[in-house]
């Protein structure tokens, strides 16, 4: 299915890199066009990706899923394909194709034998800047859009629980708004709010090329040039900026309430800085900092005091993200054992924390979270697409080629006094939301 | 211009057979495994499937397989639960045990500078897990965990409730992670009789992908397996299926109904399986241009996703579908579904149509073989699925060989809009109650 990237309550996956396959080429176009070639000549395969550099959190107020419909839409007529027959033609040659939108980009891709890249890209290049929608494709998909919605976020009370969450992060970035957009928008969404998206974001010169597998860099290039090449860029695109946060002044707590929230726990999340150009320091320390707070059950922080020394918890986690575009979060959550309050899990999540600010850093651990990075890049060749993925997120996220390149390095040199300053700086109540997911309390009644 | 296009796309179709070349290697033992060699990355991944599973669970004991699956790891040999996972972080180790319906597999990857301390951490787990107290304690609350949040989910409450419905007493009637009150009842001594019944070295089957020879991988696989019970109990006989057409309405106070359908289908053993596989292919097998995604999906708006799929498991073999549409919707989305049963049922498919599906399917199947992982996968798969080692390359021709006629027939045989039952999950408008 085209598929929305949720962010929420995520299995804390570390961002260890992926990076370490060697044969990584770039090349750009005059157009604007930026593509990264990943080769893995070990089966007969390729991965072609397009991302855009156009999310969610770049609409327009008042149309909140927008990126997303359109997403959805860029699979109807182009000026010379009818409507399905893009993916028909890539099942017909026996590979499948899907589509993702996150809040800081939008991406399409195919999986097919190596020798049909340049058909995808024919393809994927036609619909870049040639999209022919009608009225009637635009009302169809919008059922679909808002089934789509009734089925991932509706009928998921956790789902919906994440969206008052982010809302409640974000006063004023659009990081707050849904990535499928709320409901009462998305009804309203139409042909023309999709197109002006379309016009400006769907361009040369707001894209990434990845290709990753069993190819040849040159023949590539030779290829994008032919495809994208031609694609007029859209004139005076600046560099995106979106309403940023005010400083955040007071503490924000929500206690989410449904018959069918079956296992309660509490998460909070601490506004955190995400990984930035050349400045990536942080977000390192801020990524060995979730491994170690709350990377593994068994021997993390939170997993050893809270489900092994203690059992106070069912479940502990920590998670960070550093790919994203403006700010990001660091979070932290708990289900407290049977029998325990909400109040005491939150209570003893923190316990749990504030020693860990006395203690420190175990170098050990720090050691084996390291010795476990240099074995991800082992083992991340095995999967050259997510390597492509891995470039795409990084590219669209404001992060250059070099920067994805000196991730490993930079995560190598963090040291324990890094982790702990990092810690400092972003465990403050006053910069988190706290949230508490339960069923409705049962009232007393006094008669 | 379209179809001139898509013309010379077919022209063009010439698909490499995959290039796997796998050896099969016994062990010093007697153990038998398929390996492919792929020296290019340091690592090796391996892929370890025991047949039985959760279906070996006992009465009165559903989810003894699946909790036991999660206690390997916590406590083996002369290593508690932290020292195990210290030990695997420190060695990159990385692993998975795993409690299906039908077997238990083990999966891992490991790197060729770490072999033999990760082979040895692995073999604790297989043949020494400790089962102690806090840890059994600790991973059932786990376990409940789940348990409360499915007892909530609109697509479990659907599956757990096709299933009671269907499959009377066999255990494919539960979940196989059990109830609260089989999860809370489980002892130490039936997770210590269950790792006992199930990792047995009578229907083992071995996957192995890497940096490895023939000659290690068979003393790795004695070291890991060569000390297991030689034989299990007897699998369980094969399941009755108690369904008949009509709509089961679960009700459930939420938006969008889900609704999960099926009724008999074709094992993978029956000469017309190809022909069925192609025909669900056209149907409902999931991409854009399937029958159902298109009527019900792109058509009407009705869903987000609908599927058909061949469900094979040892012991039945269905065919089912699933879809969720919106309360008001999902009558009419039931109603396309039951016409497009009976339009195959009667009508088969194009020829277009098997060109496109057979295009489609013999193109997409090579690409399965892109990573060690994935490749190791395969392997015990096939094993376990009784197919031979020179399956692959002969895989596209089957495929290739289905004809018109032969679609006709299975669908004609096979598919009973009559006998289609929907479980549906949610307040549908427009849909009677049980039966």
């Amino acid at each position: 299915m085209r598929r929305l990237i949720a962010c929420f309550l995520a299995p804390a996956v570390m961002a260890f890199p992926a990076l370490g396959a060697e044969k990584v080429t770039t090349f750009t176009l005059d157009n604007g066009l930026e593509a990264v070639v990943l080769e893995d000549h070990r089966a007969p395969v390729v991965m072609h990706m397009l991302w855009y550099k156009a999310g969610a959190a770049d609409e327009d107020p008042g149309v909140s899923g927008i990126a997303h419909f359109l997403e959805h839409l860029l699979f109807k007529a182009t000026d010379k394909l009818e409507a399905g027959e893009f993916s028909a033609i890539v099942e017909a040659n026996g590979g499948s194709d899907n589509a993702f939108t996150s809040w800081d980009y939008t991406g399409y891709h195919q999986r097919i034998a190596a020798d049909r890249l340049d058909l995808v890209m024919g393809m994927e290049a036609n619909r870049m800047r040639n999209l022919r929608l009608t009225e009637e494709d635009v009302e169809t998909e919008r059922k679909v859009i808002l089934e789509e919605r009734a089925q991932r976020t509706d009928s998921d009370p956790g789902a919906l629980f994440g969206e008052q969450r982010s809302a409640a992060q974000y006063l004023n970035h659009p990081y707050g708004r849904p990535i499928i957009g709320w409901r009462h928008e998305m009804t309203e969404l139409s042909r023309d709010d999709a197109l002006e998206f379309y016009r400006k974001f769907y361009a040369p010169n707001a894209a990434v090329l990845i290709v990753a597998g069993d190819v040849d860099p040159a023949e590539v290039e030779e290829l994008a040039k032919k495809h994208y090449g031609p694609l007029a860029p859209t004139e005076g695109l600046q560099e995106r900026t979106r309403p940023q946060e005010p400083p955040q002044l007071a503490e924000r707590r929500i206690v989410y309430e449904d018959p069918q929230a079956a296992q309660p726990y509490v998460i909070r999340s601490y506004k955190a800085p995400e990984r930035d150009a050349g400045d990536q320091e942080t977000a390192a320390a801020l990524t060995m900092l979730a491994e170690i707070l709350g990377g593994s059950g068994q021997t993390s922080v939170l997993g050893r005091a809270l489900q092994l020394d203690s059992t106070k918890a069912v479940y502990t986690s920590a998670y960070y993200s550093g790919v994203n575009y403006d700010d990001t979060t660091f979070g932290m959550f708990i289900v407290p054992t049977p029998g325990l309050s909400l109040q005491e899990g939150e209570d003893a999540m923190d316990a749990v924390v504030a020693q860990f600010m006395e203690d420190g850093v175990d170098p050990a651990h720090l050691a084996r979270v390291k010795s476990q990075i240099r074995a991800s890049l082992i083992y991340a060749q095995d999967d050259v697409s997510s390597l492509g993925r891995e470039y795409g997120a990084a590219l669209t996220s404001g992060l250059t080629v070099k920067d994805v390149q000196d991730w490993p390095a930079i995560l190598e040199a963090v040291t324990e006094d890094d982790i702990m300053k990092a810690a400092r700086q972003v465990f403050d109540r006053k910069n988190a939301v706290t949230g508490w997911f339960r069923k409705p309390q049962t009232k007393e009644v006094s008669q | 211009m379209i179809r001139a296009l898509l013309a010379t796309c077919f022209a063009l179709i010439a698909f490499p057979a995959a290039a796997i070349d796998i050896e099969e290697v016994t062990s010093p033992s007697g153990i038998k495994a398929w390996l492919v060699k792929e020296t290019s990355i340091p690592f090796t991944a391996l892929e370890i499937r025991f047949k039985g599973g959760a279906s070996l669970d006992e009465q009165g004991k559903r989810g003894a397989a699946y909790l036991m699956s999660g206690l390997l790891d916590e406590g083996a040999g002369d290593l508690d639960s932290t020292a195990f996972a210290l030990a695997a972080e420190e060695l990159a180790l990385q692993y998975d045990f795993d409690a299906y319906a039908d077997g238990f597999s083990i999966s891992a990857q490991f790197l060729s500078e770490n072999e033999d301390a990760s082979v040895e951490l692995l073999r604790k787990a297989i043949n020494e897990p400790r089962f102690d107290q806090d840890a059994v304690d600790r991973v059932r609350g786990q376990v409940l965990s789940i348990l409360a949040s499915e007892e909530e989910d609109p697509n479990d409450i659907a599956s757990r409730s096709f299933a009671a419905l269907a499959y009377g007493d066999h255990p494919y009637a539960s979940k196989l992670e059990g109830t609260a009150e089989s999860v809370a009842t489980l002892t130490r001594e039936d997770l210590i009789a269950s790792h006992k019944s199930l990792l047995t070295r009578d229907r083992v089957f071995v996957g192995a992908v890497g940096d490895i020879s023939a000659q290690e991988l068979g003393v790795l696989i004695d070291t890991l397996l060569g000390a297991l019970p030689a034989k299990g109990p007897e699998l369980p006989s094969d399941a009755p299926f108690l369904l008949s057409g009509g709509e089961t309405v679960v009700p459930y106070d939420t938006l969008q109904s889900v609704a999960l359908f099926g009724h008999l289908g074709i094992a993978r053993t029956d000469p017309d399986f190809f022909a069925a596989f192609v025909m669900n292919q056209v149907l409902g097998s999931g991409g854009f241009g399937s029958r159902l995604m298109d009527e019900v999906r792109e058509k009407r708006g009705l869903t987000y996703g609908v599927y058909s799929y061949m469900a094979l498991r040892e012991h039945a073999n269905l065919m089912m579908g699933q879809v969720s549409s919106t309360n008001d919707n999902v009558a009419e989305a039931i109603s396309v579904i039951r016409d497009e049963w009976q339009k195959m049922s009667e009508q088969g498919v194009t020829q277009a149509e098997l060109d496109k599906a057979k295009t489609y399917l013999t193109g997409a199947y090579p690409l399965r073989f892109d990573g060690n992982a994935r490749i190791a996968n395969i392997l015990a798969a096939m094993q376990f699925d009784g197919l031979p080692i020179d399956y692959i390359d002969g895989r596209n021709a089957k495929v290739e060989a289905v004809t018109l006629e032969d679609i006709q027939r299975v669908a004609k045989r096979m598919l009973k809009p009559e006998n289609l039952h929907f479980v549906v999950v949610g307040q549908p408008v427009g849909l009677g109650g049980s039966n």
